[in-house]
C-alpha cells in the first residue's frame, strides 16, 4: 500500500531576503511537501490540483484572484504575524479558503520592542550613540538631556494582548497608564497594571508624556492620529508606533514634528515600508524609525512557525483550526 | 567640575562641604578632601530611577539591534527590509546584576516586569524579602552569574576592589550569546580585554554608557565595531533628574551647614 503523500503547501520561496528561513525547513518538511512559487509555474498543472495550503511568510507569495481560481483545493492561507491588512478578507472568504494568523507568538517581543522604542527616544539614545562615535566628537556637553520615562505618563492606544503587555512592562517603570480601547477591559485587569480607562481618546492624548499605538489597522483606525490629534498632544510628548504606518497621517506627523508641535516620534512601522529615500521623515533628528523588527528575534520566528504549521494541519484535517481569523 | 585639588582646598579656610552632583565620587580625592575637615556628599536618589532605565534601554536597544535598525531604516541603499535580519529576546531571558544597590535593585524591579529570570552578586546579600520582591537569586561566586547570564549588568560603585572587575577571564566564563551592559565606571572593565572578546565573538554584544576615558579617542577599536551600543553617558541626563540632583545637592549642602543629619553623606 502506498503511503500517504505529505500535503502540498505553496511558499514563496526559500532562504535569502524573504524566504522561508533555512533552519525552518526540518520542522516545514516533515509535515509538507513544500513547493515554491518557481517550482508551481512551471508544472502548474499537475500542482495546482495538488496545493492544500499557502504557507504565507511575510507577506508572500502576494495572493490574488488569478491565484485563487488555480488552486481548486486551497483549503487555508497562514499568514505570519498578527496583521492581516495586507489580504483580501472577502477576495478569501468568496473562494471558500479560511486564513489564519499568529497573534500570541508576536505580542511579547512586540511589547519588549514598544519600550524599547519609547526609552531609546525619551532618552535620545540613538542620537547619544551618534554623538559617542563621531569622528568630530572631543567632549560630551553637560547639558545634553533627554526626558524621563520612570514615573511619566503612557497612554496606550489599543489594549489588546500587545497593548497589555506593554503596560505590565510600563508599571515597573513607575509609569501612570492610561488607554483607550473600542472596549474597556475588566476591572481586575485594569488594576493589575493601574491603567485608568480613557473613553475619548482626547483625554488620553492630552495627559500622556508618551503615546503609544498598539492598534490593529482598520478602517477605522486608518489615520486616526492627523493633525488634530497631535495638537491634542502635549509638546513634550512623544509618539510611539509599533502598529502600522497607516494608522497616523504622515504627513501630518511630519508637520507636527518640524514644529515641535510634539517633542519626538519612534516608529517601527511606516508607509510604505521601507519609506522613499528622500522622505523627510529619514533626515529628522528627533525620529527613530527601525525595519518593522518588532517581532523579529529567533526564538518567536520558529514559534510563529510552528503555529503556522498548526493551523495549516488542522484545517486540512478538517479540525477547527488555531488561530483561525474569523472573516 | 570645579576640580577639587590640594590648592584650592588650602585657599578655601571656611570650606565646610562638597555636595557632589550625582552618585559617583571615584573622581575626588576622598581622604585629602577628609584631611582637611571637609565633608563629601552626592545624590543617589535622584540618580536611581534615570539610571537604572538607562541601563534598561541599552539592554533593549543591544538585544533587538536597535540602533543597526536604525541605520538599515534610514540607509540611502536600503531597498527592501530583510526578513532573515534578527536579534534576541528579552523577555524571560536571565539577567545577572553586578551591584545590587539602589540602581541595581531598581533595575531589578523593572526587569521582573519583562519576566526576566534574575540573579545578583553584591558585596552583601540582600534581604529575603527584597530578594523575593524582585525574584532576585543571590550568586555568592561571581563565576555562576557570568555563566548562566543572557545579559550581564555593571552597576557597582568604582573602588579598587571593582577595577577591571571584568577582565579577559571573566569575559571568557560569559555566554558566547551574552550581552554585557555597563552603567557603572568605565574602568570597571579592562576595556583591552572587552574589544578582543567582541572582536572573536567570546561574547555577543556590549552596551556601555561609560567608558575609559570619555569620550574615547577617535581611533580607538571600540568604536569601529559593530556590536557594541556606546552613549555618552547619559545615565542622568534628563530634564527631571538634573533638577532632582541640584535640590538633593542643596539639601546636603543645607544640613552640613545648619549642622543637621547629612541625608547622604559619603564616609
Amino acid at each position: 500500500m502506498e503511503d500517504q503523500e505529505l500535503p502540498y503547501v505553496l511558499i514563496d520561496c526559500i532562504e535569502g531576503k524573504h524566504g522561508v528561513y533555512k533552519d525552518h525547513l526540518g520542522f516545514l518538511k516533515k509535515r509538507f511537501c513544500l513547493i515554491t512559487m518557481k517550482e508551481y509555474l512551471e508544472n502548474k498543472e499537475i500542482l495546482s490540483k495538488k496545493i492544500r495550503a499557502i504557507y504565507m511568510w511575510y507577506h508572500k507569495p502576494v495572493i490574488d484572484e488569478e491565484l485563487l481560481r488555480s488552486l481548486p483545493n486551497l483549503k487555508i492561507v497562514s499568514s505570519s504575524g498578527v496583521g492581516i491588512d495586507h489580504l483580501d478578507l472577502k477576495l478569501l472568504s468568496r473562494f471558500g479558503v479560511k486564513v489564519s494568523n499568529t497573534p500570541f507568538a508576536v505580542s511579547t517581543d512586540t511589547a519588549d520592542f514598544g519600550m524599547a522604542l519609547m526609552l531609546a527616544s525619551a532618552r535620545r539614545l540613538v542620537e547619544g550613540y551618534q554623538m559617542a562615535v563621531s569622528p568630530d566628537t572631543e567632549y560630551f556637553p553637560g547639558n545634553w538631556l533627554g526626558v524621563k520615562v520612570s514615573g511619566a505618563t503612557l497612554g496606550i492606544v489599543g489594549m489588546g494582548t500587545i497593548g497589555y503587555k506593554v503596560a505590565q512592562r510600563a508599571k515597573a517603570f513607575e509609569m501612570k497608564i492610561l488607554y483607550h480601547n473600542r472596549n474597556q477591559r475588566n476591572k481586575e485587569e485594569e488594576s493589575a497594571v493601574g491603567a485608568v480607562y480613557c473613553k475619548k481618546i482626547d483625554d488620553l492624548l492630552q495627559q500622556s508624556d508618551f503615546v503609544m499605538l498598539a492598534v490593529n489597522l482598520t478602517p477605522q483606525t486608518h489615520k486616526l492620529i492627523g493633525k488634530r490629534e497631535l495638537e491634542l498632544m502635549k509638546p513634550t510628548a512623544t509618539l510611539v508606533n509599533i502598529s502600522r504606518g497607516l494608522v497616523v497621517d504622515q504627513d501630518a506627523l511630519m508637520e507636527a514634528l518640524q514644529n515641535k508641535v510634539i517633542r519626538a516620534a519612534a516608529l517601527d512601522v511606516t508607509y510604505p515600508e521601507p519609506l522613499p529615500r528622500d522622505h523627510p521623515l529619514l533626515k529628522m533628528k528627533n525620529v527613530i524609525i527601525t525595519p518593522h523588527i518588532g517581532s523579529a528575534t529567533e526564538d518567536t520566528r520558529r514559534i510563529m512557525m510552528q503555529d503556522m504549521a498548526e493551523s495549516i494541519e488542522a484545517a486540512l484535517a478538517g479540525l477547527p483550526v488555531p488561530n483561525e481569523v474569523v472573516l | 567640575r570645579p576640580t577639587i585639588d590640594r590648592e584650592l582646598l588650602e585657599s578655601l579656610p571656611n570650606l565646610k562641604v562638597i555636595a557632589n552632583s550625582g552618585v559617583g565620587v571615584d573622581h575626588l580625592d576622598l581622604k585629602m578632601i577628609s584631611s582637611f575637615g571637609v565633608k563629601v556628599t552626592n545624590t543617589p536618589q535622584a540618580v536611581a530611577d534615570s539610571t537604572a532605565d538607562m541601563g534598561m534601554a541599552l539592554m533593549l536597544a543591544s538585544a533587538r539591534r536597535l540602533v543597526e535598525g536604525c541605520q538599515i531604516a534610514i540607509s540611502p541603499d536600503t531597498e527592501h527590509f530583510a526578513v532573515d535580519w534578527l536579534g534576541v529576546e528579552v523577555t524571560r531571558a536571565t539577567l545577572g546584576i553586578i551591584g545590587m544597590g539602589s540602581i541595581g535593585y531598581k533595575v531589578a524591579q523593572r526587569a521582573k516586569a519583562f519576566e526576566m529570570k534574575i540573579l545578583y552578586h553584591n558585596r552583601n546579600r540582600r534581604k529575603m524579602e527584597e530578594e523575593q520582591a524582585v525574584g532576585a537569586h543571590y550568586c555568592e561566586k561571581m563565576d555562576d552569574l557570568l555563566q548562566q547570564s543572557d545579559f550581564v549588568l555593571l552597576v557597582v560603585s568604582l573602588s579598587p576592589e571593582t577595577r577591571k572587575l571584568i577582565g579577559k577571564r571573566e569575559l571568557g566564563l560569559m555566554k558566547p550569546t551574552a550581552t554585557l551592559i555597563n552603567i557603572s565606571r568605565g574602568a570597571v572593565i579592562d576595556q583591552d580585554a572587552l574589544v578582543e572578546a567582541l572582536q572573536k565573538k567570546i561574547i555577543r554584544a556590549a552596551a556601555l554608557d561609560v567608558t575609559y576615558p570619555e569620550p574615547l579617542p577617535r581611533d580607538h577599536p571600540l568604536l569601529k565595531l559593530n556590536n557594541i551600543i556606546i552613549t555618552p553617558h547619559i545615565g542622568t541626563a534628563t530634564v527631571q533628574a538634573i533638577r532632582m540632583m541640584a535640590e538633593e545637592a542643596i539639601t546636603n549642602m543645607l544640613a552640613v551647614l545648619n549642622g543637621q543629619p547629612i541625608p547622604s553623606e559619603v564616609v
